[in-house]
């Protein structure tokens, strides 16, 4: 049907639409943005037989509730997460990720929690009807860039879909993995720090604080002493750089990030570990491991095999 | 021109062009930036020329830093860029109202607001870089006799359109944004503007920015256009 849409009965935290992210705007101080796992993002899409570049919903911590208006349709959601759907009949049903589930019109989908994790994805058969923005669906809120005007999801909003395409009934049976470390290589300002602190670094234990989000994943724990300058001039910021502020206190960039700034840099999370770091929660302990540039290389190849793998085990 | 290149995590290519900050250095960067830009290299997805340094990002499923490197390095730069820059005259209203950092930098100085605002006004500065925040330009250089530091604590808020002061260096805020710099003056003008596909940023690097001043009337006129 023409006019289906979902109507949000309560937008959640941080309900944003997001793709692969923004190329080549880092010069004028747009980030990446997109998805943060994009491992499940790219799973959504191949499990509702959508294009593996079309929008889906992120959403952290607690998620949208939307009621659907329109012919039935497949929806799925992956991640680790807490959802229910109310049947317009009075029944109801407790979701299942990694499944496509059939709503009926008046259904509402209460995407209630993640489930110690960060991060969940949300896709409809069809896809979302939204505009590009820069040859993009991601949504960088801060600069109020992307579909939605730039906006998360808003209480009481519509959101229109495209009509329906064929979507086959599918089931992944897949637990996504956790890491032990985080693998980061040496930064560029990896000499400005003393000697214990860059063995503390590599050897004790970082608590993941709550000022955490798109931005940025800021932690705590032995502070990491700076012996040559607490400023450099500002520069250029990639996402997964571990910036060390005056303060002491690492903060590991996230898609969102500035994109201009001026602390040491002590290191970088390798790519292979960047969809896994973004689904740990605040108040976990993670320690850091040093990884060479070849190996780093490798392992990023050995994950994106792992992540073709599993999308070409959803037929 | 390019000092030491070194890797930046597995995906990221780090030119180091000097430590100085100044306009020869920088010119060099913008040539480098605007050079890849124009070349379309394979695998490249982002650049971020700053005032001495160029960060190359690339996608590690096409290409790596060894082989990305040698690219770099053999780099022509045979792109005409001297035409590419404009000369940008940007309104400023210093109204006490929008100037709500210029009493306390009349105190550090000694000086009056207009001696300041003289000192800030009608120059040309150089745009270095774009960024932090989408579309704010760092322009400089500003005259020493009003150089200052950033604030001790920074602004949780400092409103859209505010022109800042911090070191050699000016910028605009092109979004409320939190912020640590001296703010003298607010302009009506939209710096970013992410409707505009094609140039959502009006000042981009190695552009020249005059500044002009406009009376608290004038400013309010900009809205009703």
């Amino acid at each position: 049907m023409k006019n289906d849409y979902f109507k949000v009965i309560r937008a959640g935290l941080n309900s944003t639409f997001q793709d692969h992210g923004r190329k080549n705007l880092y010069h004028i101080g747009l980030p990446f943005s997109g998805s943060m796992d994009k491992r499940n993002y790219l799973i959504a899409n191949k499990l509702i037989n959508n294009n593996k570049n079309d929008a889906a919903i992120e959403f952290a911590f607690q998620g949208p509730s939307l009621k659907y208006f329109g012919l039935p349709r497949n929806i799925v959601i992956t991640g680790s997460v807490n959802f229910k759907i109310y049947k317009d009949n009075n029944s109801q049903e407790n979701g299942e990720c990694y499944k496509t589930i059939k709503i009926d019109n008046g259904d509402i989908i209460d995407i209630i929690s993640t489930n110690k994790s960060v991060y969940g994805y949300f896709c409809i058969n069809g896809g979302f009807k939204l505009d590009k923005v820069w040859d993009s669906f991601s949504t960088t809120v801060r600069a109020k860039v992307g579909p939605n005007n730039g906006n998360k999801l808003i209480d009481g909003q519509k959101i229109l879909l495209n009509d329906p395409s064929n979507s086959p009934h599918r089931k992944l049976n897949f637990l996504d993995s956790k890491i032990e470390f985080i693998r980061v290589i040496k930064g560029t300002n990896f000499d400005f720090f003393s000697e214990q602190s860059i063995k503390d670094f590599f050897s004790k234990y970082y608590t993941v604080t709550k000022l955490t989000d798109r931005m940025g994943m800021r932690l705590e724990g032995n502070k990491l002493n700076n012996i040559k300058s607490t400023n450099i001039k500002s520069e250029g910021l990639i996402k997964g750089t571990i910036q060390v502020p005056a303060d002491g206190q690492p903060i590991i960039l996230l898609s969102d990030h500035g994109t201009i700034g001026g602390y040491p840099k002590i290191g970088v999370v390798i790519s292979a570990d960047y969809d896994k770091i973004v689904q740990i929660t605040p108040g976990s302990k993670i320690k850091f491991k040093e990884i060479k540039l070849k190996d780093a290389e490798n392992l990023y190849k050995l994950y994106t095999m792992e992540t073709n793998n599993i999308l070409n085990r959803i037929i | 021109m390019i000092k030491n290149i070194v890797n930046l995590g597995d995906a990221a290519i780090y030119c180091d062009f000097g430590s100085d900050v100044n306009k020869e250095i920088n010119s060099k960067v913008i040539k480098y930036f605007m050079a890849l830009k124009e070349k379309n290299i394979k695998g490249i997805t982002n650049l971020s020329p700053s005032y001495n340094k160029l960060i190359i990002s690339f996608d590690l499923n096409e290409t790596n830093y060894e082989d990305l490197k040698k690219v770099v390095l053999d780099l022509k730069l045979n792109v005409k860029i001297e035409n590419r820059f404009q000369k940008i005259n940007i309104p400023i209203c210093c109204d006490d109202e929008f100037s709500i950092d210029i009493e306390r930098i009349e105190e550090k100085f000694q000086k009056s607001k207009s001696e300041i605002i003289n000192l800030f006004l009608n120059k040309n500065y150089f745009c270095y870089m774009t960024g932090f925040i989408a579309g704010m330009p760092f322009l400089g250089d500003i005259d020493e006799k009003i150089q200052l530091d950033r604030l001790e604590t920074p602004r949780v808020k400092v409103p859209k359109g505010s022109v800042g002061l911090t070191g050699q260096f000016c910028n605009i805020y092109t979004f409320e944004s939190p912020g640590g710099w001296n703010i003298i003056g607010k302009t009506p003008l939209e710096i970013f503007n992410s409707t505009n596909v094609k140039k959502p940023n009006l000042i981009s690097p190695g552009d020249q920015v005059t500044f002009y001043e406009i009376k608290k009337k004038e400013y309010e006129k900009f809205y009703e256009k």
